[in-house]
């Protein structure tokens, strides 16, 4: 035949069995050419511009899923950072986030990302207002995502924007306390954010971008592991290079629906986004993946390293599968959404300090940790520094997504639902008074960008 | 657009995994006739104790559009315990060939 019985097997397989998926076909769309004298006319011109561009979006999407027979499990739209056409008035920006709820509702997609700010130098008056109005904006809609970028390699960390998305994270917690402080699942704060990014909650489109784009984001945890349980025992070369093959495989089909997407919308194709998203389905799980490479528990001592050699091989293997690769690109490691590292921090060998050390070798960050509802804006904000430190020393991208949920122990578990999955609430050292890191939040300003050379 | 979208024949794959009875090709064969698809190859092995068909199919003209038959075809395998699915060619070339 064609092509070997056993390489459809195989792909078969990898589908029904080990959820092999495209995770998410995201549409850009520039929403620049819809600024407008007052915050009505901008949002009218913003509806239509959304609901134009993807109305056929959904639509195209199911017709791939059944001739491919591959799922893609979400439709996205992320727009320009709202704080780049926002009036100076919270209200108004407020009123900008409904428009995007409408227009999300309307073209029937889950989530559309981009109420977002790019601050990690300093804010406009318009940047200012839509941060403040973060909190309100999320309790408003369901489908809004929200993102700021903090710190780049090159400007540094703006220390000013870090001490306010403290406050912001709590004030979103606390406006959706009763359920669980879901609202700070739609949050996430960046440092070197990609404008590429098909991903939520993170996902915008940046302004260098074309004015429309289909990006891409593929997924598929459960199919490594698969691949690596038949190379037990055997050494790291045959580990990575196993990988490689997969990740190969997995990011053909992602640029084969991104092909097929772009010529079928009449939209240029951007990216494909190399990652392994997992979700909390037992056998989508990346933690399950390092435990399967011979660390007995995700968090003990050898995490990192084998966490460093998955995501390299995912990046090497999925290089040459796509024509443009962009976005996060590597391993995924939100703990509410993944059942291996649920239960790794149920049965304690996961902390938030071994997940920081995790996040400077993967492609994210700190993504989806549920933490006491008493933990303080200034503990949040020098959390948030220390991620933003690591992602502009090691010129990568970070990022937090945090929730303190209200009312809410350490063991506690709180339930999120869908693809967000149920995080246990997790242990943070917080110091009272004189011991705490309040001081060092409240001075404020801009933390310098590092250097690029003597590099140790 | 795809390599079978700019042959004029479009191309589909059957794949068939489960026990093996009497009649599996028969019920399938006969669904693939009556929306006019004509088949253009078929292998049938078994994979560690599992019935195994993968068949290649032009799915070029199919009457009724392609969605339906492949649900159609999809239950039919539940209806026969098997699992049965159709896509076009392109996954699979996608991801085995360079």
């Amino acid at each position: 035949m064609f092509i070997s019985t056993d390489e459809i097997i195989q792909t078969v397989r990898m589908i029904q069995q080990e959820h092999l998926d495209i995770r998410t076909v995201t549409m850009g769309v520039s929403l620049l050419s819809c600024v407008r004298g007052d915050v009505d006319s901008t949002c009218r011109a913003v509806y239509d511009k959304i609901t134009s561009c993807a109305a056929r979006l959904v639509e195209v999407c199911r017709g791939i899923e059944v001739e491919l027979g591959i799922p893609i499990v979400n439709k996205r739209v992320a727009v320009t950072p709202i704080g780049m056409i926002a009036p100076a008035d919270p209200e108004g920006c407020v009123k900008l986030a409904e428009t995007l709820e409408r227009a999300a509702t309307a073209v029937g997609i889950n989530f559309l990302g981009g109420y977002s700010a790019l601050v990690h130098k300093g804010f406009t008056p318009a940047e200012r207002a839509l941060i403040s109005s973060i909190p309100e904006a999320l309790k408003a809609t369901q489908k809004v995502c929200a993102s700021v970028n903090v710190a780049t390699t090159k400007a540094g960390i703006n220390m000013d924007a870090v001490r306010e998305m403290g406050q912001v994270i709590k004030r979103a917690a606390m406006l959706s306390a009763d359920t669980g402080g879901s609202c700070c699942a739609r949050l996430v704060v960046l440092c070197n954010a990609p404008e590429d990014n098909p991903f939520m909650a993170g996902a915008f489109h940046g302004p260098g971008e074309p004015d429309c784009v289909i990006n891409v984001g593929v997924s598929g945890p459960g199919a490594v592991k698969a691949a690596i349980e038949h190379v037990r025992g055997q050494n790291f070369t045959v580990l990575a290079e196993t990988i490689k093959k997969t990740a190969f495989k997995i990011t053909r089909a992602g640029q084969l629906v991104a092909e097929l997407a772009s010529s079928r919308l009449g939209v240029p194709a951007g990216i494909v986004d190399l990652s392994l998203a997992p979700t909390p389905a037992v056998g989508d799980s990346v933690a399950r993946i390092i435990e399967e490479m011979g660390v007995g528990r995700c968090g003990a001592p050898g995490t990192t390293a084998a966490l460093a050699l998955l995501n390299d091989a995912v990046k090497k293997g999925g290089l040459m599968a796509s024509s443009h690769v962009g976005g996060l690109s590597g391993a995924f490691i939100p703990v509410s959404e993944d059942e291996g590292m649920i239960e790794a921090v149920r049965r304690g060998s996961l902390c938030i300090e071994k997940l920081e050390a995790m996040t400077c070798v993967c492609s994210v960050g700190l993504d989806m940790i549920v933490v006491p509802g008493d933990t303080e804006a200034h503990t949040i904000s020098a959390i948030i520094a220390d991620e933003a430190a690591l992602g502009m020393v090691n010129t990568k991208t970070t990022a937090v997504r945090i929730i303190p949920a209200p009312g809410k122990k350490v063991g506690d578990t709180v339930e999120f639902g869908g693809l967000l999955g149920s995080g246990p609430v997790m242990s943070v050292r917080q110091y009272s008074d004189s011991d705490s890191s309040a001081a060092f939040v409240e001075r404020g300003g801009r933390i310098p960008a590092p250097m690029q050379s003597l590099r140790n | 657009m795809s390599a079978a979208e700019k042959n004029n024949m479009i191309k589909g794959v059957l794949t068939v995994l489960g026990k093996d009875r009497v009649g599996i090709i028969a019920a399938l064969s006969a669904m693939l006739a009556d929306a006019n698809c004509n088949i253009l190859d078929i292998s049938q092995t078994t994979m560690d104790d599992i019935f195994t068909m993968t068949m290649l199919v032009d799915v070029s003209d199919v009457k009724g559009g392609f969605a339906p038959l492949a649900q159609a075809l999809k239950a039919k395998g539940d209806e026969m315990g098997l699992s049965v699915q159709l896509c076009h060619v392109d996954i699979f070339n996608a991801m085995h060939k360079i």
